[in-house]
Protein backbone atom coordinates (compact mmCIF):
# COMPACT_ATOMS: atom_id res chain seq x y z
CA UNK A 1 0.00 0.00 0.00
CA UNK A 2 2.69 2.23 1.25
CA UNK A 3 4.58 1.58 -1.23
CA UNK A 4 1.73 2.27 -4.32
CA UNK A 5 1.00 5.62 -2.55
CA UNK A 6 3.97 6.24 -2.54
CA UNK A 7 4.90 5.95 -6.28
CA UNK A 8 1.61 8.10 -7.18
CA UNK A 9 2.52 11.19 -5.55
CA UNK A 10 6.24 11.14 -7.00
CA UNK A 11 4.14 10.80 -10.41
CA UNK A 12 1.93 13.56 -9.93
CA UNK A 13 3.52 16.52 -10.91
CA UNK A 14 5.02 14.39 -13.33
CA UNK A 15 1.14 13.93 -14.70
CA UNK A 16 0.05 17.46 -14.23
CA UNK A 17 3.11 19.11 -16.32
CA UNK A 18 2.01 16.77 -19.12
CA UNK A 19 -1.43 17.67 -19.12
CA UNK A 20 -0.86 21.25 -19.40
CA UNK A 21 1.81 20.64 -22.44
CA UNK A 22 -1.19 18.57 -23.90
CA UNK A 23 -3.96 21.17 -23.58
CA UNK A 24 -1.70 23.44 -24.83
CA UNK A 25 -0.61 21.62 -27.59
CA UNK A 26 -4.55 21.23 -28.49
CA UNK A 27 -4.83 24.73 -28.05
CA UNK A 28 -2.30 25.18 -30.79
CA UNK A 29 -3.78 22.96 -33.14
CA UNK A 30 -7.19 24.22 -32.59
CA UNK A 31 -5.13 27.77 -33.21
CA UNK A 32 -3.70 26.69 -36.45
CA UNK A 33 -6.74 25.03 -37.54
CA UNK A 34 -8.90 28.28 -36.60
CA UNK A 35 -6.12 30.56 -38.71
CA UNK A 36 -7.51 29.44 -41.91
CA UNK A 37 -10.21 31.12 -43.98
CA UNK A 38 -11.71 30.30 -46.91
CA UNK A 39 -14.14 31.59 -49.46
CA UNK A 40 -15.25 29.45 -52.98
CA UNK A 41 -17.79 32.97 -53.97
CA UNK A 42 -15.00 35.51 -53.74
CA UNK A 43 -16.04 38.00 -56.62
CA UNK A 44 -13.06 39.88 -58.83
CA UNK A 45 -14.12 41.49 -61.52
CA UNK A 46 -11.81 43.23 -63.50
CA UNK A 47 -12.65 46.53 -66.41
CA UNK A 48 -10.90 47.92 -69.14
CA UNK A 49 -11.46 51.73 -70.09
CA UNK A 50 -10.73 53.09 -73.63
CA UNK A 51 -12.54 56.32 -74.53
CA UNK A 52 -14.33 54.24 -77.54
CA UNK A 53 -15.23 51.22 -75.12
CA UNK A 54 -15.78 50.13 -71.67
CA UNK A 55 -15.53 46.51 -70.92
CA UNK A 56 -16.08 44.53 -67.95
CA UNK A 57 -16.43 41.05 -66.51
CA UNK A 58 -17.21 39.47 -63.00
CA UNK A 59 -16.26 36.27 -61.97
CA UNK A 60 -18.30 35.10 -58.41
CA UNK A 61 -16.86 31.81 -58.49
CA UNK A 62 -13.37 32.56 -56.94
CA UNK A 63 -11.77 30.64 -54.58
CA UNK A 64 -9.47 31.57 -51.78
CA UNK A 65 -7.73 30.80 -48.53
CA UNK A 66 -5.96 33.14 -46.21
CA UNK A 67 -3.94 31.74 -43.26
CA UNK A 68 -3.84 34.29 -40.38
CA UNK A 69 -0.88 33.57 -38.97
CA UNK A 70 1.28 33.72 -41.65
CA UNK A 71 -0.35 36.48 -43.78
CA UNK A 72 -0.45 33.80 -47.16
CA UNK A 73 -2.86 34.24 -49.22
CA UNK A 74 -3.93 32.39 -52.50
CA UNK A 75 -6.24 32.39 -55.07
CA UNK A 76 -7.75 30.19 -57.64
CA UNK A 77 -9.42 31.92 -60.59
CA UNK A 78 -11.35 30.03 -63.41
CA UNK A 79 -11.36 32.12 -66.17
CA UNK A 80 -14.11 30.43 -68.33
CA UNK A 81 -16.31 31.35 -64.92
CA UNK A 82 -15.86 35.69 -65.83
CA UNK A 83 -18.58 37.07 -67.18
CA UNK A 84 -19.22 39.66 -69.94
CA UNK A 85 -22.07 41.47 -71.14
CA UNK A 86 -21.91 40.82 -74.36
CA UNK A 87 -21.71 37.27 -75.33
CA UNK A 88 -19.24 37.78 -77.76
CA UNK A 89 -17.00 39.24 -75.56
CA UNK A 90 -16.91 36.53 -73.42
CA UNK A 91 -16.21 34.31 -76.42
CA UNK A 92 -13.36 36.73 -77.60
CA UNK A 93 -11.69 36.74 -74.21
CA UNK A 94 -11.81 32.80 -73.53
CA UNK A 95 -10.43 32.34 -77.58
CA UNK A 96 -8.66 35.04 -78.21
CA UNK A 97 -6.74 36.79 -75.35
CA UNK A 98 -6.17 34.89 -72.41
CA UNK A 99 -6.86 31.63 -74.20
CA UNK A 100 -8.46 30.03 -71.13
CA UNK A 101 -8.58 25.97 -73.17
CA UNK A 102 -4.98 26.29 -73.02
CA UNK A 103 -4.57 28.52 -69.84
CA UNK A 104 -7.46 27.85 -67.95
CA UNK A 105 -6.72 28.86 -64.55
CA UNK A 106 -5.22 32.18 -62.83
CA UNK A 107 -3.66 32.09 -59.55
CA UNK A 108 -2.21 34.22 -57.28
CA UNK A 109 0.18 33.41 -54.19
CA UNK A 110 0.78 36.19 -52.11
CA UNK A 111 1.38 37.39 -48.35
CA UNK A 112 -0.04 39.97 -46.64
CA UNK A 113 3.40 41.87 -45.51
CA UNK A 114 2.16 44.19 -42.85
CA UNK A 115 0.89 41.44 -41.05
CA UNK A 116 1.72 42.49 -37.90
CA UNK A 117 -0.34 45.33 -37.94
CA UNK A 118 -3.51 43.34 -38.40
CA UNK A 119 -5.50 41.91 -35.27
CA UNK A 120 -7.66 39.28 -36.68
CA UNK A 121 -9.29 38.87 -32.93
CA UNK A 122 -10.32 42.08 -33.01
CA UNK A 123 -13.08 43.60 -34.96
CA UNK A 124 -12.22 46.70 -37.20
CA UNK A 125 -11.09 47.70 -40.88
CA UNK A 126 -7.42 47.40 -41.37
CA UNK A 127 -5.61 48.62 -44.26
CA UNK A 128 -3.12 45.95 -45.95
CA UNK A 129 -0.65 45.56 -48.08
CA UNK A 130 -0.18 42.57 -50.35
CA UNK A 131 2.71 40.98 -52.54
CA UNK A 132 2.93 38.13 -54.87
CA UNK A 133 3.06 36.44 -58.00
CA UNK A 134 0.00 36.66 -60.20
CA UNK A 135 -0.31 33.59 -62.80
CA UNK A 136 -2.18 34.13 -65.74
CA UNK A 137 -1.91 33.28 -69.44
CA UNK A 138 1.40 31.28 -68.46
CA UNK A 139 3.06 34.12 -67.47
CA UNK A 140 3.64 34.72 -64.10
CA UNK A 141 4.65 38.38 -63.07
CA UNK A 142 5.03 39.86 -59.07
CA UNK A 143 2.30 42.02 -58.29
CA UNK A 144 1.57 44.17 -55.23
CA UNK A 145 -1.83 46.24 -54.18
CA UNK A 146 -3.21 47.97 -51.44
CA UNK A 147 -6.36 46.73 -49.94
CA UNK A 148 -8.45 46.65 -46.94
CA UNK A 149 -9.23 43.38 -44.60
CA UNK A 150 -12.03 43.89 -42.77
CA UNK A 151 -12.21 41.92 -39.56
CA UNK A 152 -15.92 41.46 -38.30
CA UNK A 153 -17.96 38.51 -35.93
CA UNK A 154 -15.38 36.22 -36.84
CA UNK A 155 -15.06 36.48 -40.78
CA UNK A 156 -12.95 38.69 -43.13
CA UNK A 157 -13.61 40.75 -45.98
CA UNK A 158 -10.81 41.60 -47.92
CA UNK A 159 -11.28 44.23 -50.62
CA UNK A 160 -8.57 45.37 -53.36
CA UNK A 161 -8.09 46.70 -56.51
CA UNK A 162 -5.12 47.41 -58.48
CA UNK A 163 -4.00 47.58 -62.34
CA UNK A 164 -2.02 45.18 -64.53
CA UNK A 165 -0.52 45.35 -68.01
CA UNK A 166 -1.91 43.13 -70.89
CA UNK A 167 1.69 42.92 -72.83
CA UNK A 168 3.15 41.79 -69.21
CA UNK A 169 1.06 38.44 -69.63
CA UNK A 170 1.83 38.37 -73.73
CA UNK A 171 -1.86 39.47 -74.26
CA UNK A 172 -1.54 40.96 -77.57
CA UNK A 173 -4.41 43.27 -78.99
CA UNK A 174 -4.80 43.48 -82.33
CA UNK A 175 -3.83 46.84 -83.97
CA UNK A 176 -7.64 46.69 -85.77
CA UNK A 177 -9.50 46.67 -81.93
CA UNK A 178 -6.61 48.62 -80.01
CA UNK A 179 -8.80 51.80 -79.35
CA UNK A 180 -11.85 49.67 -78.14
CA UNK A 181 -9.16 47.56 -75.30
CA UNK A 182 -7.01 49.51 -72.58
CA UNK A 183 -3.50 48.11 -72.00
CA UNK A 184 -4.35 48.67 -68.38
CA UNK A 185 -6.65 46.84 -66.98
CA UNK A 186 -8.10 47.33 -63.58
CA UNK A 187 -8.77 44.83 -61.18
CA UNK A 188 -11.13 44.41 -58.57
CA UNK A 189 -11.22 41.79 -55.69
CA UNK A 190 -14.09 41.40 -53.31
CA UNK A 191 -14.16 38.08 -50.89
CA UNK A 192 -15.99 37.04 -47.39
CA UNK A 193 -14.21 34.33 -45.83
CA UNK A 194 -15.59 32.22 -43.50
CA UNK A 195 -13.37 30.17 -40.71
CA UNK A 196 -12.60 27.04 -42.56
CA UNK A 197 -13.73 23.90 -40.28
CA UNK B 1 7.14 6.70 -22.84
CA UNK B 2 5.38 9.94 -21.76
CA UNK B 3 8.43 12.14 -22.16
CA UNK B 4 8.42 10.87 -25.70
CA UNK B 5 4.70 11.34 -25.92
CA UNK B 6 5.03 14.85 -25.13
CA UNK B 7 8.28 15.50 -27.41
CA UNK B 8 5.72 14.53 -30.48
CA UNK B 9 2.79 16.10 -29.15
CA UNK B 10 5.30 19.60 -28.89
CA UNK B 11 6.63 18.86 -32.24
CA UNK B 12 3.26 18.26 -33.73
CA UNK B 13 1.78 21.78 -32.12
CA UNK B 14 4.97 23.52 -33.37
CA UNK B 15 4.75 21.72 -36.80
CA UNK B 16 1.52 22.49 -37.94
CA UNK B 17 1.14 25.93 -38.78
CA UNK B 18 4.26 25.56 -40.93
CA UNK B 19 2.18 22.67 -42.52
CA UNK B 20 -0.24 25.46 -44.43
CA UNK B 21 2.30 27.22 -46.84
CA UNK B 22 1.58 28.93 -50.23
CA UNK B 23 1.66 25.56 -52.19
CA UNK B 24 -0.17 23.60 -49.27
CA UNK B 25 -2.87 26.38 -49.82
CA UNK B 26 -3.25 26.22 -53.87
CA UNK B 27 -3.87 22.49 -53.41
CA UNK B 28 -6.20 22.51 -50.71
CA UNK B 29 -8.36 25.08 -53.27
CA UNK B 30 -7.44 22.52 -55.84
CA UNK B 31 -8.86 19.50 -54.11
CA UNK B 32 -11.74 21.71 -53.32
CA UNK B 33 -12.42 22.52 -56.77
CA UNK B 34 -11.55 18.82 -58.00
CA UNK B 35 -15.10 18.19 -55.35
CA UNK B 36 -17.43 20.76 -56.69
CA UNK B 37 -16.38 19.88 -60.49
CA UNK B 38 -18.04 22.67 -63.07
CA UNK B 39 -18.26 21.34 -66.37
CA UNK B 40 -16.26 22.77 -69.02
CA UNK B 41 -18.04 22.97 -72.39
CA UNK B 42 -16.46 23.12 -75.45
CA UNK B 43 -16.79 26.53 -76.87
CA UNK B 44 -16.13 28.34 -80.25
CA UNK B 45 -16.10 24.87 -82.53
CA UNK B 46 -16.58 27.34 -85.19
CA UNK B 47 -16.27 31.06 -85.82
CA UNK B 48 -20.56 31.82 -86.62
CA UNK B 49 -23.70 29.84 -86.87
CA UNK B 50 -23.01 28.70 -90.37
CA UNK B 51 -19.86 26.66 -91.95
CA UNK B 52 -20.42 27.80 -95.21
CA UNK B 53 -23.42 27.31 -97.15
CA UNK B 54 -25.12 25.24 -94.41
CA UNK B 55 -25.13 25.66 -90.57
CA UNK B 56 -22.38 24.83 -88.00
CA UNK B 57 -22.87 23.57 -84.44
CA UNK B 58 -22.77 27.25 -82.80
CA UNK B 59 -25.54 29.17 -82.06
CA UNK B 60 -25.92 32.36 -81.71
CA UNK B 61 -26.26 33.10 -77.70
CA UNK B 62 -29.12 34.29 -76.22
CA UNK B 63 -29.94 37.63 -76.44
CA UNK B 64 -28.11 37.82 -79.75
CA UNK B 65 -29.09 39.44 -82.66
CA UNK B 66 -27.55 38.36 -85.76
CA UNK B 67 -27.18 39.76 -89.19
CA UNK B 68 -26.51 37.81 -91.92
CA UNK B 69 -25.99 38.84 -95.54
CA UNK B 70 -24.47 36.35 -98.21
CA UNK B 71 -23.52 36.41 -101.73
CA UNK B 72 -22.62 34.25 -104.32
CA UNK B 73 -21.12 35.83 -107.58
CA UNK B 74 -22.08 33.89 -111.18
CA UNK B 75 -19.59 31.15 -112.11
CA UNK B 76 -15.95 31.71 -112.65
CA UNK B 77 -15.71 29.86 -116.11
CA UNK B 78 -17.97 32.28 -117.41
CA UNK B 79 -15.06 34.20 -118.94
CA UNK B 80 -14.19 38.19 -118.76
CA UNK B 81 -17.51 38.69 -120.82
CA UNK B 82 -19.24 38.59 -117.40
CA UNK B 83 -15.80 39.34 -115.14
CA UNK B 84 -15.69 35.63 -114.03
CA UNK B 85 -19.04 35.74 -112.55
CA UNK B 86 -19.10 39.24 -110.63
CA UNK B 87 -21.57 40.32 -113.25
CA UNK B 88 -24.38 38.35 -111.53
CA UNK B 89 -25.14 37.93 -107.90
CA UNK B 90 -27.91 35.89 -105.89
CA UNK B 91 -27.90 36.93 -102.51
CA UNK B 92 -29.62 35.78 -99.16
CA UNK B 93 -30.41 38.25 -96.15
CA UNK B 94 -31.26 36.95 -93.03
CA UNK B 95 -31.90 37.23 -89.17
CA UNK B 96 -30.73 34.85 -86.47
CA UNK B 97 -31.82 35.63 -82.87
CA UNK B 98 -30.96 32.98 -79.76
CA UNK B 99 -33.85 32.33 -77.09
CA UNK B 100 -31.86 30.54 -74.87
CA UNK B 101 -28.45 28.64 -74.68
CA UNK B 102 -29.89 25.95 -76.47
CA UNK B 103 -32.34 27.22 -78.58
CA UNK B 104 -31.90 29.85 -81.74
CA UNK B 105 -34.34 30.41 -84.70
CA UNK B 106 -33.75 32.52 -87.77
CA UNK B 107 -35.42 33.71 -91.09
CA UNK B 108 -34.44 34.91 -94.37
CA UNK B 109 -35.15 36.09 -97.69
CA UNK B 110 -33.12 34.80 -100.81
CA UNK B 111 -33.56 36.20 -104.58
CA UNK B 112 -32.72 32.43 -105.85
CA UNK B 113 -36.27 31.29 -106.51
CA UNK B 114 -37.79 34.27 -104.69
CA UNK B 115 -37.46 31.79 -101.21
CA UNK B 116 -38.43 32.62 -97.72
CA UNK B 117 -37.16 30.43 -94.87
CA UNK B 118 -37.30 29.98 -90.94
CA UNK B 119 -35.86 27.48 -89.32
CA UNK B 120 -34.77 26.65 -85.22
CA UNK B 121 -32.23 24.96 -84.28
CA UNK B 122 -31.51 23.62 -80.60
CA UNK B 123 -28.35 22.06 -79.21
CA UNK B 124 -29.24 18.26 -77.72
CA UNK B 125 -25.70 17.77 -76.59
CA UNK B 126 -23.08 19.35 -75.46
CA UNK B 127 -19.01 18.75 -75.48
CA UNK B 128 -17.51 18.90 -72.13
CA UNK B 129 -14.43 17.91 -70.57
CA UNK B 130 -15.46 14.64 -68.81
CA UNK B 131 -18.63 14.36 -70.35
CA UNK B 132 -20.19 14.19 -73.89
CA UNK B 133 -16.82 13.83 -76.32
CA UNK B 134 -19.49 15.41 -79.14
CA UNK B 135 -22.12 18.15 -80.03
CA UNK B 136 -25.19 17.36 -81.60
CA UNK B 137 -27.77 19.72 -82.51
CA UNK B 138 -31.38 19.28 -84.54
CA UNK B 139 -32.07 22.16 -87.24
CA UNK B 140 -35.41 22.13 -89.29
CA UNK B 141 -35.70 24.53 -91.76
CA UNK B 142 -38.73 25.60 -94.02
CA UNK B 143 -38.29 27.31 -97.16
CA UNK B 144 -41.24 28.44 -99.21
CA UNK B 145 -40.15 29.35 -103.18
CA UNK B 146 -42.55 32.60 -104.20
CA UNK B 147 -41.55 32.40 -108.21
CA UNK B 148 -44.78 32.56 -110.07
CA UNK B 149 -46.27 29.18 -111.15
CA UNK B 150 -45.19 27.51 -114.12
CA UNK B 151 -48.26 26.70 -115.11
CA UNK B 152 -51.32 28.75 -114.52
CA UNK B 153 -53.77 26.61 -116.27
CA UNK B 154 -54.03 24.49 -113.95
CA UNK B 155 -55.03 24.55 -110.27
CA UNK B 156 -52.00 25.56 -107.88
CA UNK B 157 -51.62 24.89 -104.26
CA UNK B 158 -50.11 27.11 -101.58
CA UNK B 159 -48.83 23.90 -99.91
CA UNK B 160 -46.61 22.90 -102.81
CA UNK B 161 -44.92 26.16 -103.02
CA UNK B 162 -43.11 24.09 -99.23
CA UNK B 163 -39.74 22.05 -99.10
CA UNK B 164 -38.06 21.04 -95.66
CA UNK B 165 -34.93 20.96 -94.33
CA UNK B 166 -34.11 18.12 -91.18
CA UNK B 167 -31.11 17.92 -90.24
CA UNK B 168 -28.60 16.31 -87.13
CA UNK B 169 -24.98 18.61 -86.72
CA UNK B 170 -22.75 16.05 -84.61
CA UNK B 171 -19.52 17.92 -84.28
CA UNK B 172 -16.45 17.78 -81.96
CA UNK B 173 -13.79 20.01 -81.37
CA UNK B 174 -10.73 17.87 -81.31
CA UNK B 175 -8.71 21.03 -80.20
CA UNK B 176 -8.27 24.25 -80.75
CA UNK B 177 -7.04 24.36 -84.58
CA UNK B 178 -8.99 21.33 -85.47
CA UNK B 179 -13.52 21.08 -85.56
CA UNK B 180 -15.29 18.45 -87.67
CA UNK B 181 -18.87 17.98 -88.32
CA UNK B 182 -20.87 15.40 -89.91
CA UNK B 183 -24.00 16.28 -91.49
CA UNK B 184 -27.05 13.60 -91.80
CA UNK B 185 -30.03 15.77 -93.52
CA UNK B 186 -33.38 14.69 -95.22
CA UNK B 187 -35.25 17.38 -97.64
CA UNK B 188 -38.72 17.15 -98.33
CA UNK B 189 -40.51 18.67 -101.15
CA UNK B 190 -44.35 19.24 -100.49
CA UNK B 191 -44.62 18.59 -104.73
CA UNK B 192 -42.11 16.89 -107.65
CA UNK B 193 -41.96 17.90 -110.75
CA UNK B 194 -42.63 14.47 -112.31
CA UNK B 195 -43.06 10.93 -111.20
CA UNK B 196 -39.53 10.04 -111.48
CA UNK B 197 -38.11 12.89 -109.21
CA UNK B 198 -38.26 11.66 -105.68
CA UNK B 199 -40.01 14.07 -103.44
CA UNK B 200 -37.64 12.47 -100.59
CA UNK B 201 -33.60 13.29 -100.64
CA UNK B 202 -31.33 12.26 -97.97
CA UNK B 203 -27.53 13.40 -98.20
CA UNK B 204 -24.86 12.83 -95.50
CA UNK B 205 -22.64 16.51 -94.95
CA UNK B 206 -19.19 16.23 -93.61
CA UNK B 207 -17.03 18.97 -92.89
CA UNK B 208 -14.79 21.41 -91.02
CA UNK B 209 -12.02 23.59 -89.87
CA UNK B 210 -8.76 24.30 -89.31
CA UNK B 211 -7.77 27.22 -87.81
CA UNK B 212 -5.07 29.13 -89.35
CA UNK B 213 -4.34 31.73 -86.92
CA UNK B 214 -6.59 33.01 -83.81
CA UNK B 215 -8.87 35.10 -86.26
CA UNK B 216 -8.46 33.25 -89.83
CA UNK B 217 -9.77 29.83 -90.51
CA UNK B 218 -10.01 27.35 -93.21
CA UNK B 219 -13.23 25.40 -93.79
CA UNK B 220 -14.65 22.60 -95.70
CA UNK B 221 -18.14 21.76 -96.12
CA UNK B 222 -19.51 19.11 -98.35
CA UNK B 223 -22.80 17.00 -98.81
CA UNK B 224 -23.35 13.47 -100.56
CA UNK B 225 -26.36 12.97 -101.36
CA UNK B 226 -27.18 9.22 -100.41
CA UNK B 227 -28.19 6.50 -103.11
CA UNK B 228 -31.71 6.15 -101.16
CA UNK B 229 -35.30 6.47 -102.34
CA UNK B 230 -38.14 5.22 -100.56
CA UNK B 231 -41.02 5.13 -103.31
CA UNK B 232 -39.38 2.25 -106.07
CA UNK B 233 -39.59 3.87 -109.34
CA UNK B 234 -38.04 7.22 -108.11
CA UNK B 235 -34.58 9.06 -108.70
CA UNK B 236 -32.49 9.42 -105.17
CA UNK B 237 -31.68 12.87 -106.31
CA UNK B 238 -32.87 15.54 -108.90
CA UNK B 239 -32.28 15.18 -112.88
CA UNK B 240 -28.89 16.52 -113.80
CA UNK B 241 -27.47 17.58 -110.06
CA UNK B 242 -24.01 17.28 -108.28
CA UNK B 243 -22.65 16.93 -104.81
CA UNK B 244 -22.56 20.53 -102.86
CA UNK B 245 -18.57 21.75 -102.13
CA UNK B 246 -17.58 24.65 -100.73
CA UNK B 247 -13.88 25.81 -99.52
CA UNK B 248 -13.73 29.11 -98.09
CA UNK B 249 -11.69 31.29 -94.77
CA UNK B 250 -13.14 32.69 -91.46
CA UNK B 251 -11.88 35.94 -91.07
CA UNK B 252 -13.13 38.02 -87.63
CA UNK B 253 -13.01 40.88 -86.82
CA UNK B 254 -14.44 42.13 -83.89
CA UNK B 255 -18.47 42.19 -84.11
CA UNK B 256 -17.67 40.88 -87.81
CA UNK B 257 -17.67 37.76 -88.82
CA UNK B 258 -16.25 37.14 -93.16
CA UNK B 259 -16.89 34.39 -94.62
CA UNK B 260 -15.29 34.24 -98.05
CA UNK B 261 -15.67 30.80 -99.99
CA UNK B 262 -15.57 29.16 -103.23
CA UNK B 263 -18.42 26.61 -104.13
CA UNK B 264 -20.62 25.33 -106.79
CA UNK B 265 -24.20 25.83 -105.50
CA UNK B 266 -25.66 28.81 -106.00
CA UNK B 267 -28.65 28.92 -103.72
CA UNK B 268 -28.28 29.50 -99.71
CA UNK B 269 -31.13 27.32 -98.38
CA UNK B 270 -30.94 23.79 -97.49
CA UNK B 271 -32.99 22.73 -100.62
CA UNK B 272 -31.35 24.21 -102.87
CA UNK B 273 -27.69 23.54 -101.74
CA UNK B 274 -27.69 19.70 -101.08
CA UNK B 275 -30.92 19.00 -103.94
CA UNK B 276 -30.33 21.34 -106.42
CA UNK B 277 -26.80 22.59 -107.42
CA UNK B 278 -26.23 21.68 -111.02
CA UNK B 279 -22.06 23.22 -111.61
CA UNK B 280 -19.70 20.95 -111.92
CA UNK B 281 -16.71 22.32 -108.67
CA UNK B 282 -14.08 20.70 -110.91
CA UNK B 283 -15.20 22.14 -114.08
CA UNK B 284 -14.66 25.48 -112.97
CA UNK B 285 -18.56 26.10 -112.34
CA UNK B 286 -17.73 27.65 -109.02
CA UNK B 287 -19.14 30.51 -107.69
CA UNK B 288 -16.92 32.88 -105.45
CA UNK B 289 -19.10 34.17 -102.65
CA UNK B 290 -19.36 35.73 -98.85
CA UNK B 291 -21.39 35.79 -95.86
CA UNK B 292 -20.65 38.86 -93.65
CA UNK B 293 -22.33 38.12 -90.08
CA UNK B 294 -22.62 41.19 -87.55
CA UNK B 295 -23.79 40.52 -84.08
CA UNK B 296 -25.98 43.05 -82.21
CA UNK B 297 -26.65 42.21 -78.36
CA UNK B 298 -30.18 42.92 -77.86
CA UNK B 299 -30.53 41.73 -74.38
CA UNK B 300 -27.82 42.21 -71.83
CA UNK B 301 -26.49 39.35 -69.46
CA UNK B 302 -28.16 40.43 -65.88
CA UNK B 303 -25.51 41.67 -64.09
CA UNK B 304 -25.10 40.42 -60.45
Amino acid sequence: MDHSRNSKQLKQPNMKKSIVILLLSVISITAGAQSLYMTKAGKVSFNSRSSVEKIEADNNEVSSVINTQTGDMVFAILLKSFHFDRALMEEHFNENYVESDKFPKSTFKGKISNLSAINFTKDGNYPAVVEGDLTMHGVTKKVSSNGTLTVKAGKIAAYAKFSVKLKDFDISIPSLVADKISQDIDIIVDCKYDPKS
Amino acid sequence: MMKKTIMMLMLLSFALPRIYAQDDLMKMLDDDSKKTKKKNYATATFKTSRLINGHSIENVAPGVLDLKISHRFGMLNRGAYELFGLDQASMRIGLDYGISKRLMVGAGRSTYQKQYDAFAKFKILRQAQGGSPISVSAVSTVMLKTLKWDNISIKNYYTSRLSFAHQLIIARKFSDGLSLQLMPSFIHYNIAKNVTEPNDIFALGGGGRIKLNKRLSFNVEYYHVLPISIVTGENYRLAGTKNSLAVGFDIETGGHVFQLHFTNSTGMTEKTFITETTGDFFKGDVHFGFNVSRVFTIKTKKKK
